[in-house]
């Protein structure tokens, strides 16, 4: 079915045809002061693809997450979840925050972090039953952590606390994940644990985006690229977007050649 | 001792742990927010909001003075915006100065009306009137099964106990939003909870609080209670839900032993006078939080 065609269908105002995207931001325009950290976005994310969204540091990957999600409100522009809006589709998404902006101290247990992914589904008082419970242990054991359920989170190291977000992300059920740097500062087996888990869920039919440092393994872990320098600096399959050109145009003189040599 | 305790020591003991409690279960989530301060400057702002109220109604309400001390919140708010904004202060002294003025302006506000007929005074903003609130219709224990004597129990006692149930049942039916939002807030917008409206309802919870408790126990207590019982819990457990259950405790354990202190203390050793309970309650509060912080499990390194 064509744009044309479901505007008519629907007499709604549909510009293009965005209803098969997960996720779709237009225009989107955040800033924080008066200069604008993230300017005038289009980023068109395909169902059923891993997209690494790459750039320098301060060119607004996270901001641009958030603006995603809501969580950050737009200066201007649109965001759109398959085709509806972000707040009707909730549930369908998950989000795994950047782990540096959570208090670790924070007293709770990993079993209690992951229960939080259940939250849509427990609501403010209803009961937690047994299958709640083994729902948590399964989602700990998929990332290698269920003999960890009853650790303070603060016990952990780096990458088991992070590998216990993605236990509260799996715990949601999504469609989508959104991911604020996965694989910052987390050891070897983290990395090969989580990218394993979020292939599994490309192979499933899930869509995942996320936030990306280390450009030596993009062509490895993602079939797509976003590239971002405040604005939008190219969008495609890892082939075609992920030349040494558009990283040259992201990252200008900041980045050094030999990475984007590996890179190419 | 039945008689004399029942009337005139078991009422300020019952209302300082409603007290208490009251102001450390809205201290915790503030504590985990790193937000203590908050509650100092709550406790500080609405002593003049109060006064007004108290001037323009002519009674010693608990709405009214919500109203007058939710006012001076906003105050607060505006002048704290416009110092930073005009004369380019860093926050933190912006908070600091605007909370002190305005309860420096409240002092005066008190000191220049006319409140002698009621307990409304500078010393009494500070350390309340615990120890007058006492319960002439008792005439021991068994009156506490005698609604004729219970009805002439201080006013005091029912709008703390009003207070603490309001405040944990909010905290009981907005557990999981409170807890999520504190913990990872970005997590919590993204299952599309209003965090703003959640970080809001817990300064409003704590400025209920701290008005409901303000003229029986006064705002050396409050600012104790917010920090001291949630801070030693905090080194207790390593658990949300004994955190809560901990802060209770130590809340209940500074207004029962803090009180017996003041009134008794000094006549075990041979002073005649007591002191302040108020001053003792708080004391004691911070010496939990000095013994938890020297032998506490969950001690951080």
């Amino acid at each position: 079915m064509t744009a044309v065609e479901l505007a008519t269908d629907n007499g709604q105002m549909v510009s293009e045809n965005l209803t098969g995207s997960p996720l779709a931001l237009r225009g989107v325009t955040v800033s924080y002061g008066s200069e604008p950290v993230v300017f005038s976005v289009d980023m068109t994310i395909e169902a059923g693809t891993m997209t690494a969204i790459i750039g320098p540091n301060g060119a607004g990957k996270s901001t641009l997450l958030k603006a995603a999600l809501g969580i950050i409100k737009p200066l201007a522009g649109r965001v759109t979840t398959w085709g509806g809006s972000l707040d009707s589709q909730r549930a369908r998404i998950a989000y795994v925050p950047q782990r540096a902006s959570i208090d670790w101290d924070f007293p709770t247990q990993v079993r209690d972090v992951v229960m939080m992914g259940l939250f849509r589904e427990l609501g403010l008082l209803r009961r937690v039953r047994a299958k709640h419970h083994a729902k948590v242990m399964e989602c700990l054991t998929r990332v290698g952590m269920q003999d960890f359920a009853d650790r303070q989170i603060g016990q952990l190291s780096g990458g088991q606390q992070q590998r216990v977000f993605l236990a509260r992300a799996l715990a949601q059920e999504a469609d989508l994940y959104l991911l604020d740097e996965p694989f910052a500062g987390v050891d070897a087996a983290t990395e090969a644990a989580i990218i394993t888990v979020l292939k599994e869920l490309r192979n499933e039919g899930k869509t995942v985006v996320a936030v990306h440092h280390d450009l030596s393994t993009v062509e490895d872990y993602f079939d797509r690229v976003f590239l971002i320098n405040r604005r939008r600096m190219g969008e495609g399959s890892v082939e075609a977007a992920f030349t040494q050109d558009a990283l040259h145009a992201t990252y200008g003189g900041r980045l050094g050649d030999g990475l984007i040599a590996r890179a190419g | 001792m039945g008689y004399e305790f029942v009337a005139l020591s078991l009422p300020p003991i019952v209302i300082g742990m409603l007290a208490a409690m009251a102001c450390a279960l809205p201290g915790n989530f503030l504590l985990l927010r790193r937000q203590s301060l908050i509650g100092d400057a709550i406790s500080h702002v609405v002593l003049p909001g109060i006064v007004v109220a108290f001037l323009i109604t002519g009674v010693i309400s608990t709405i009214p003075m919500m109203f007058g001390a939710a006012a001076a919140a906003l105050v607060a708010v505006v002048l704290i915006e416009a110092i930073r904004r005009l004369g380019k202060v860093e926050p933190g002294a912006a908070m600091g100065v605007v909370f002190t003025a305005m309860f420096a302006g409240g002092v005066l506000l008190l000191e220049q009306s006319d409140t002698s007929g009621v307990h409304l005074d500078v010393e009494h903003a500070l350390y309340g009137n615990l120890e007058s609130l006492i319960w002439l219709d008792a005439v021991g224990w068994s009156s506490l099964a005698d609604p004729a004597a219970l009805s002439g129990l201080p006013p005091e006692l029912l709008r703390m106990a009003l207070a603490l149930l309001v405040v944990a049942g909010l905290t009981w039916l907005f557990w999981r939003p409170l807890k999520l939002s504190t913990f990872d807030e970005g997590f919590a917008r993204s299952v599309g909870l209003p965090t703003g409206l959640i970080g809001l309802g817990i300064v409003v919870m704590a400025a209920l609080a701290a008005v409901a408790a303000f003229d029986a126990v006064g705002s050396i207590i409050v600012i104790a209670m917010f920090i001291c019982p949630p801070a030693a819990a905090r080194l207790m457990t390593n658990r949300l839900e004994s955190q809560i259950g901990w802060s209770m405790v130590f809340a209940c354990l500074s207004a029962i032993i803090g009180y017996v202190l003041a009134g008794y203390g000094p006549m075990w050793i041979g002073a005649a006078a007591s002191v302040s309970a108020a001053g003792m309650i708080a004391t004691v509060s911070g010496l939990i939080l000095a013994i938890t912080a020297l032998f506490a499990p969950h001690r951080r390194a």
